[in-house]
């Protein structure tokens, strides 16, 4: 008896319909896609981008060359090298990352211990040669100035959960 | 005698022109349809919602070079892309778009329609043949193998649709179903209409029969080593084949150009002013969209279930209701015998 139901269900074609019955409701949704260039996807305050070192607002850079976020990194890709500046502060004279080796985890961020060096919310970033992964400090603080604002804004946003 | 000749390549012309862009359309519309169906957009960036989408790919296959492999038979090889579009173009000879409006008017245009058909096959096996690689002959060899037992199904089907017109000339069987829809073929051959849709499914090797193809297996079976435009002429044939098999179910079991309401008092004469052709088109584009959601919803069949299907189920299904057609017609049951 079951057999012969599921004979007339087969040839009634029950589970055929089923499925187009899916794929029609389907064909009226909203497609989910987002049209890349001009449509972006929201980024969370905690996203994990492209570094940057920051400054205090009097213009002041924050690191102290601790070297902590060296020595937290599980990749390896920081290199610091530091000496006595002339009002008898410590500050780096090198402070390089490797993109390369980088795996964006952002222990660097959470180690440093004058949120000095961060991670921001760049995700797409270009190199037209491979020795353009090593960047150093220069480019680091010229990134944090630029979207200072923005760091300062996610970092407010997260402080809460901290 | 001039007068006919130039008659008949303008008629020729009237038709392919409009084929061949509606292949196009065709391409355009199976990505921006299987994109929705899947919450994808599908191409919108060529033009007005993508819609210059078919010209680009055309001028890019226009411009790509044509390889031939080294080992190949490189006159087969060339001559197989011309062997698969002959037929499928000359298959539109036949095909009734409204009252009159038709290339050949042939009394067998029935078995014109069967005969080149089959003969479409020869360009995918010349294909696979003279492309010496593993991928294009087994996809040869599982095409051949599916057209020749689905073209069984699909005979016995049009065998059905032959009895109970009484006549092969397609404008024949379309006027014997001259009415409103319930007066249509579908009706008292509603088995052998679904037989003759899964196996013109089958015959054009499409989802989820498209096993010839399989790309997840065979990369893309016969047509693997053709680029350019020799594969641009295959998928020609491959969509020219699947609207042709979207105008013969339209003309076989949905009456063709008749309108819907055609005979009734009050609808029938409201739309007599809309011409045959646009009747035979809205059928001949629901059919084409069952091609795209067929290839949205079902996964590819097995080959030795396709195969099971073809034999076991179909043609024994057509045999068995042509004998109860015969029955039908000799008791002379409904508005249609």
């Amino acid at each position: 008896m079951r057999s012969l139901r599921e004979y007339v269900r087969s040839f009634l074609l029950v589970e055929l319909l089923q499925g187009l019955r899916v794929t029609g409701r389907h064909l009226f949704k909203r497609s989910v896609t987002l049209e890349f260039p001009e449509e972006v996807a929201p980024k969370s305050p905690r996203f994990r981008g492209l570094h940057a070192l920051r400054r205090y607002p009097n213009g002041e850079e924050r690191c102290i060359a601790c070297k902590l976020c060296e020595a937290v990194c599980p990749a390896l890709a920081i290199t610091i090298d530091s000496h006595q500046r002339a009002d008898g502060t410590r500050r780096t004279t090198r402070y390089e990352i490797d993109l390369f080796k980088c795996i964006y985890c952002g222990f660097c961020e959470e180690s440093c211990p004058v949120d000095s060096i961060v991670e921001t919310r760049i995700d797409w970033h270009l190199m037209e040669s491979r020795d353009q992964r090593i960047i150093g400090k220069e480019r680091l603080l010229e990134i944090g100035d630029q979207y200072e604002a923005q760091i300062a804004a996610d970092r407010a946003a997260d402080a809460p959960y901290r | 005698m001039f007068e006919t000749l130039f008659w008949t390549f303008s008629k020729i012309w009237a038709v392919l022109i409009p084929l061949f862009i509606g292949v196009a359309y065709f391409t355009y519309f199976e990505r921006r349809v299987i994109g929705h169906m899947q919450d994808r957009r599908g191409p919108n960036r060529v033009g007005y919602k993508g819609l210059l989408q078919p010209f680009a790919d055309a001028l890019k296959l226009l411009f790509k070079e044509i390889t031939v492999p080294t080992h190949a038979n490189r006159v087969l090889f060339l001559l197989a892309p011309a062997l698969s579009i002959g037929p499928a173009v000359a298959v539109w000879a036949v095909i009734p778009f409204a009252d009159g409006w038709v290339v050949a008017d042939i009394n067998a245009g029935l078995l014109y329609i069967l005969a080149m058909t089959s003969l479409g096959v020869y360009g995918i096996i010349v294909a696979g043949w003279a492309s010496n690689s593993k991928y294009a002959l087994l996809g040869t060899l599982r095409a051949s193998a599916q057209v020749v037992s689905y073209e069984i199904a699909m005979g016995f089907a049009l065998v059905g649709v032959l009895m109970a017109a009484g006549t092969m000339n397609l404008s024949g069987i379309v006027e014997a179903q001259a009415g409103p829809f319930w007066n249509w073929f579908w009706l008292p051959l509603l088995p052998l209409f679904l037989v003759y849709w899964i196996s013109g499914v089958a015959e054009t090797n499409r989802a989820p029969f498209d096993v010839a193809e399989g790309e997840s297996e065979i990369v893309a079976g016969f047509h693997v080593e053709y680029s350019g435009m020799a594969f641009a002429v295959f998928f020609l044939a491959e969509y020219a084949n699947m609207i042709l098999i979207c105008v013969i179910a339209a003309i076989m079991f949905l009456g063709g150009w008749y309108s819907p309401f055609h005979g009734l008092p009050v609808l029938g004469p409201a739309l007599d002013w809309v011409p045959g052709i646009v009747w035979l088109l809205l059928k001949a584009c629901f059919f084409a969209f069952c091609y795209l959601w067929f290839r949205a919803t079902f996964p590819r069949y097995r080959y030795d279930q396709i195969m099971r299907l073809g034999w076991k189920v179909l043609i024994p299904v057509t045999v068995v209701w042509l004998v109860v057609l015969t029955v039908l017609i000799y008791a002379g049951v409904g508005p249609w015998f």
